[in-house]
């Protein structure tokens, strides 16, 4: 079992959470991923790493309410204890020799970025750190990511905060501007990263992506996580989360991560009326 | 004087109309009686062929013999000299191809019916035995077994019983391996595989879920920062293979794996299941291949309320499952389409509307015929394809069930692993792959093989780990 050491409410849908894993703390790194189950009947789910303390032998997850297995995890409190933690699974994002890089972050995606943009500033990289929500009420980790960039660009949907410009406008600015990037890493919904991916190309720039599949076990067994890169088949859990944005086929993915939206929805719906029961 | 019947006492089975629709185990069990009458058929051969036959070599007349006068827990005892997990291999051996095909009843009339004795023997244990399996002594050395499958399970249950300190280290949160993300239900109760693993606890032994070897440690640090003497790598199969052809990644395509994964271990099937699997209710499901696995996963889908297709590009005679499988795959209504190899998997497309939820889903399969030419390598007959044979057929589903390639987790973490062109780990007879203290067996030297031969292979290891211990 695994203590839950901190919790803090970032939005009304998105939550951060501090969990003790040990295991996982000593190795986690930017880009890697954990599973993990509610309880005993729950479902297997993959949350990227949002921050380690290796000291505390703590992982921080961050996570958007979107289904059942999520409003359940909302449900726990600091000291309760989730079912299954395992990790860091998956490939770390590499930072090798990168000077500049815009890091770019949509939504609850935003929260999978940081570690990302911090790992790069750390290592003396110029980070421009680009995120969009969709309005002013929805940001999160604002301060976290002024610490974590050397330039911090936000725009908004509706500009009630920043910029009125979606994440790809505000990074054609910088390209058009003349900033050159050795790469853009660009993480949030697929239909934010395809767009991103299409005006990198326009200029060459290469770009990776980090690819949040469904998945089962995420060890590499059951093939779930199955992505076309580049005409090939490649599975996010063992070769991945991070592929080369220029080859993935996202509309695939978009279609495969929908497939059951159907069943999400109703187990949903359901979930919240028992919570709802259980206040009344 | 034994029972000279040519036949085998009859399984009992669930009946096939009423066992489609439930996952309860299909085959029930000898009773007492059958059991001391099917023990009866044993003819005692001095050169005991049976044995030869036994991938862990139990001393199958002498466990008969005991049986036969009704003493099952001695008969238990027998058996557990030589096998881990006897509830386990009474259930899914291919014994038709192992023990029983050498058994001499089986020159004129049928086998002794050793694997139906085993499992009755393994039952009644689990039933009746109140006695706890005796903690032997710790003689001070530490292994560490990676995947709680069949092999790291034998190999961990060896060790133990001399008395080596054993930890299990199980990438999912549950132990058992395939026995409990792969084997359905119906096939081999969870309960019994749990059991199994309650028995190698009371041994000693400790089992670390959620621990993925590769990832969250690897092979160095388990021997040089948690002191461990020697390391059996047990992580079986990996990644689910494909056949390369257009639409496998449609919306409604799974792997084998996968779609078993889904419904053993995360019990998709069960009301109120957190984990979904599609709704296969009045659906067609084509499952692609003619191994075990296939079987399975026809078999699940059938329960699920689907029309399903086995897809084979052989013919009937070369289905690598075990015989007892195909005939109740066949009792069950699965339909074999031998012969028969797929080409594209189809999808819908609604060009009108690209929001269409439906778009990117099964529709059907194209397959073309196969005709059966020359032996290839593996000794069987080559498939052909017919010439402008090429058919369409519905389907909603389609389960991929081509075998799998090793995991790559535990090879691009460890150096000095040495593993072979399709990624299996290279090991000596004895089970010792190209570092020192370091053992494999299993899936994850062969690929995608039985859960006997995997057995096998641990029990080797911790025969090799036992004697490289003793003389460091």
């Amino acid at each position: 079992m695994y203590r839950i050491v901190k919790k803090r409410v970032l939005n009304p849908t998105v939550t951060l959470m501090e969990v003790e894993a040990p295991l996982v703390a000593r190795k986690a790194e930017p880009g890697q991923f954990i599973i993990l189950r509610v309880d005993e009947n729950g479902e297997r789910i993959p949350l990227t790493i949002a921050d380690y303390d290796r000291e505390k032998g703590t992982v921080t997850i961050i996570f958007q309410i979107v289904g059942a297995t999520t409003e359940k995890l909302n449900h726990k409190e600091e000291g309760d204890y989730l079912q299954d933690f395992v990790g860091p699974l998956g490939k770390a994002t590499e930072t090798k020799g990168l000077k500049r890089v815009a890091v770019i972050g949509g939504g609850v995606g935003t929260a999978i970025a940081y570690p990302v943009a911090k790992k790069l500033h750390d290592v003396g990289c110029h980070v421009d750190l680009i995120v969009g929500f969709r309005n002013k009420d929805l940001i999160i980790l604002e301060d976290e990511f002024r610490a974590a960039s050397t330039n911090f660009i936000i725009g908004t949907d509706d500009g009630s905060y920043g910029k009125k410009a979606l994440v790809t406008d505000l990074l054609r600015e910088q390209i058009e501007a003349g900033v050159k990037y050795d790469r853009v890493i660009a993480i949030g919904p697929v239909i934010m990263m395809k767009f991103v991916c299409q005006l990198t190309k326009e200029y060459n720039i290469p770009t990776v992506v980090s690819m949040n599949p469904i998945m089962i076990d995420g060890t590499g067994m059951c093939g779930g996580c199955r992505l076309t890169v580049g005409g090939e088949t490649k599975f996010a859990c063992v070769d991945g989360p991070e592929f080369d944005g220029h080859l993935v086929d996202f509309d695939e993915a978009m279609a495969r991560g929908a497939m059951y939206k159907d069943f999400e929805r109703h187990a949903y719906e359901e979930t919240c009326n028992l919570f709802k029961q259980e206040v009344k | 004087m034994p029972n000279m019947s040519l036949k085998k006492n009859p399984m009992p089975h669930q009946d096939p109309v009423v066992r489609a629709g439930n996952f309860q185990e299909v085959a029930l069990g000898y009773t007492r009686e059958q059991a001391i009458d099917e023990a009866q058929r044993c003819l005692h051969c001095k050169n005991m062929p049976c044995v030869s036959g036994c991938p862990v070599q139990i001393h199958i007349p002498d466990f008969i013999a005991k049986v036969a006068e009704g003493d099952f827990e001695a008969a238990y005892q027998i058996i557990a000299q030589d096998s881990a997990l006897p509830a386990v291999c009474g259930r899914v051996c291919p014994q038709e191809t192992q023990c029983e095909s050498k058994c001499v009843r089986g020159i004129k009339g049928e086998p002794v019916g050793i694997g139906r004795l085993e499992r009755f023997v393994a039952d009644w244990h689990n039933a009746n035995a109140t006695e706890k399996a005796a903690r032997p002594a710790s003689n001070g050395h530490r292994v560490a077994v990676i995947g709680s499958g069949p092999a790291g399970l034998t190999c961990a249950g060896d060790l133990a019983r001399k008395g080596y300190e054993v930890t299990v280290f199980e990438a999912l949160h549950l132990a058992g391996g395939v026995l409990v993300y792969g084997i359905p239900e119906f096939r081999l109760p969870k309960s019994i595989v749990q059991k199994e693993v309650d028995g190698l606890k009371d041994l000693g032994v400790k089992i670390e879920t959620n621990a993925v070897v590769g990832r969250s440690i690897t092979i160095d640090e388990l021997m040089e920062e948690m002191k461990f003497e020697a390391v059996f790598i047990g992580s079986g199969a990996g990644l689910p293979m494909f056949m390369h052809i257009p639409g496998e990644n449609l919306k409604g395509v799974y792997s084998a794996n996968e779609f078993l994964t889904r419904i053993n271990l995360m019990k998709a099937y069960r009301e109120g299941a957190d984990t979904p699997i599609m709704d296969l209710k009045g659906k067609k499901v084509a499952v692609v291949g003619g191994g075990n696995v296939a079987m399975d996963a026809a078999r699940c889908s059938k329960r699920l309320g689907a029309d399903v297709y086995i897809i084979y590009r052989r013919s009937e005679a070369e289905l690598p499952a075990r015989a007892e499988e195909v005939e109740h795959a066949k009792e069950e209504g699965i339909i074999f389409k031998t012969l028969t190899n797929p080409v594209e998997i189809l999808g819908y497309n609604n060009p009108e509307d690209k929001r269409d939820p439906k778009n990117g889903s099964v529709v059907g399969i194209k397959c073309v015929e196969m005709e059966l030419g020359e032996p290839d390598a593996s000794g069987r007959r080559r498939p052909i394809v017919k010439e402008g044979s090429e058919f369409d057929m519905d389907m909603d589903c389609v389960i991929m069930s081509l075998g799998t390639s090793p995991n790559p987790l535990i090879k691009s973490t460890t150096k000095g692993l040495e593993i072979n062109k399709k990624g299996g780990i290279i090991v000596n007879e004895e089970g010792l792959t190209s570092r020192e203290g370091v053992y494999a067996g299993g899936d994850a030297v062969t690929g995608a093989a039985t859960v006997i031969l995997a057995m096998g292979a641990g029990k080797t290891a911790a025969k090799a780990i036992d004697e490289y211990l003793a003389k460091k």
